[in-house]
């Protein structure tokens, strides 16, 4: 075969392979929502997941915003001080952190830390039998592990990046007020009256759900269909990794578009 | 609780009535048992019977299609089944069955497709050719519901374990009695107690998968096998990894709960002598289909090669030790041989 040809048939190979992902990825998808009865009926399962996925994320999510906080509390304050609005200072930091680096940085760390950690879990199950030993105990592993780990993920998201977001406020009050010296009710003025609870504190929180979701199903996709081998399990973590920043960053562009235009 | 007291447990009438209340679509409603087999007339149960034995006099036996009308009493059966994955067959022109109360040994060297043959009793995997049929019940025809529900009749010791690492040793034995059965937390504990005593862990209800050895692990998951107390039990290698001890217990073990129950064991073992010890009949599988069959004392009489190697664990004989050299192998050599400076 020529090269042109050998071109257009890698070509069409790698977009057949990519839609039949993108179907087997839909359908599981479906699958698990399908089954989300079993999130309320055995609201335990979930529950514990949530702690599991929540609880464990919690420290790198309130150490990065304290972070995120006081790098926005000093770049802030460098642009706003040029205007001579350093009184902004808590409007700027609180819109950043409601609007777009909460849900997005926790949406990334998250897929990093929980994602991560589903994948690497459930595609370790599958290695050691344990899925196929459920299905022949007559127990839907979709139902029993991987729908109160979907409901775990999309709880506990919103509830990381708002801690996210809240710490990230403390670290930019503690720069722009502790260490700069703005006026602090010049600060949380600002902040009351420039954020508001439906456009900016609400289309957050749609998004960390958003992201939840979509990060959480990557995770619960790659283990699923991990190959059942110490290679193949790190190969699906790496993906997990991968696909859900982009899948993030992509899916904030057009919610960011749709929101706030 | 020592092994004598489990067995006198396991006939006890009242574990049998909360059984029988408790297990929601278990036992009763497709099995038709509708008391306890301990609780029937001795004369009725079928312990240690050496039936339907295809064995001619020591001789090889070819593997031929089973034209023997199944009875009753049948609870799986392989009738001339061919078995592999993708276009590969691994084995085929299967043949056998497993009654109530008989304890059935499938034999054969590594990679010989014993594994393959409990996959197919399971519906993990689909006959190429031929029936599986578990409770009379053609398994390639079921799916969705009714498997779930065939495989609730069920119990699976799984080569490795496959317990559940995210639960502690207790949680795992309790997990089928969770899942598909409404007893309370109490008679949960019990339950799952009375079954760790029988493989002698009872005192090891409270650690985790990752803090036992590999011999323990695989007893927890013999209890977790045995803990609906179902009408078919397949165990893939229950001796593996076990110490002598153990080991004994464990055929004991099986020997058992076969009669007491009244169920089906299918044993996938490499260990002669245990299994000889308490098996009914034993198939041998090996060169891709059926090797021998019959009672343990006809095959252990047997002048057929390929048992004799197999049982005396001879180097040569039919059973070759080395992998065959095949095309692929070839290509594969002359292509590192190329690659020498």
């Amino acid at each position: 075969m020529t090269t042109p040809f050998k071109a257009i048939s890698s070509l069409g190979s790698r977009v057949r392979s990519g839609v039949s992902n993108l179907g087997a990825f839909m359908r599981l998808a479906g699958a698990i929502l399908v089954r989300s009865g079993t999130a309320i009926r055995r609201a335990r399962l979930v529950s514990q997941q949530v702690h599991f996925i929540g609880n464990h994320s919690l420290l790198i999510i309130a150490v990065s915003g304290l972070f995120v906080g006081f790098v926005l509390g000093l770049q802030g304050y460098y642009t706003l001080s040029r205007y001579g609005s350093e009184e902004a200072l808590g409007m700027l930091v609180a819109l950043s952190l409601t609007r777009e680096l909460g849900p997005v940085v926790t949406a990334l760390l998250f897929a990093g830390r929980a994602g991560t950690s589903l994948t690497a879990e459930i595609g370790l199950m599958k290695a050691g039998e344990q899925l196929a030993a459920m299905e022949v105990m007559a127990v839907d592993p979709i139902r029993r592990v991987l729908v109160p780990r979907f409901w775990g993920g999309v709880i506990a998201m919103p509830v990381l990046a708002a801690v996210f977001s809240m710490v990230g406020v403390i670290g930019g009050w503690v720069v722009g007020v502790l260490l700069i010296g703005i006026d602090p009710g010049a600060f949380w003025s600002q902040m009351q009256e420039g954020v508001d609870v439906i456009n900016d504190v609400l289309n957050g929180f749609i998004k960390s759900v958003v992201f939840g979701i979509a990060v959480t199903l990557v995770a619960l996709h790659a283990g699923w269909t991990a190959r059942a081998t110490p290679e193949g399990v790190s190969r699906a973590t790496t993906r997990t990794v991968v696909v859900s920043s982009l899948l993030v960053l992509g899916l904030d562009f057009v919610m960011t578009a749709l929101m706030f235009s | 609780m020592p092994l004598w007291m489990w067995q006198a447990a396991a006939c006890n009438a009242e574990s049998v009535s909360q059984r029988g209340q408790a297990i929601k679509g278990y036992a009763f409603s497709c099995s038709g048992r509708a008391t306890h087999p301990c609780d029937q007339p001795r004369a009725k149960r079928r312990p240690r019977e050496r039936r339907h034995a295809r064995y001619n006099g020591g001789e090889f036996i070819d593997s031929k299609p089973m034209t023997t009308v199944p009875s009753s009493d049948t609870i799986l059966q392989f009738a001339d089944v061919a078995l592999g994955y993708g276009d590969h067959t691994v084995l085929s022109g299967i043949s056998l069955e497993a009654r109530k109360g008989q304890v059935v040994a499938l034999m054969g060297g590594s990679g010989s497709g014993k594994t393959t043959l409990l996959r197919a009793a399971t519906a993990q995997i689909l006959a190429q050719k031929g029936r599986v049929a578990a409770f009379g019940q053609d398994i390639a025809q079921m799916e969705g519901e009714a498997l779930r529900q065939l495989r609730q009749r069920m119990g699976v010791l799984f080569q490795q374990g496959a317990l559940f690492t995210d639960l502690n040793v207790f949680e795992n034995v309790a997990f089928p009695l969770r899942e598909h059965t409404r007893i309370s937390e109490s008679q949960i504990y019990e339950r799952v107690l009375e079954k760790l005593d029988a493989v002698g862990l009872k005192a090891a209800a409270h650690l985790r998968i990752s803090e036992i050895s590999g011999g323990m692990a695989r007893r927890v998951a013999l209890a977790r096998a045995i803990v609906l107390e179902p009408e078919l039990i397949l165990y893939d290698e229950p001796f593996a990894g076990l110490d002598p001890i153990s080991l004994g217990i464990t055929a004991r073990l099986i020997r058992d709960l076969t009669d007491k129950l009244g169920c089906a064991s299918v044993l996938i073992t490499h260990d002669v002598n245990e299994s000889f010890a308490i098996a009914d009949q034993v198939y041998m599988v090996g060169q891709g289909k059926l090797i021998a069959q019959g009672s343990p004392t006809e095959l252990s009489a047997s002048q057929n090669p390929y048992v004799r190697q197999f049982l005396d664990g001879q180097p040569d004989g039919p059973i070759a030790f080395h992998y065959p050299v095949s095309p692929a192998f070839t290509t594969w050599l002359e292509q590192r041989k190329g690659r020498r400076p």
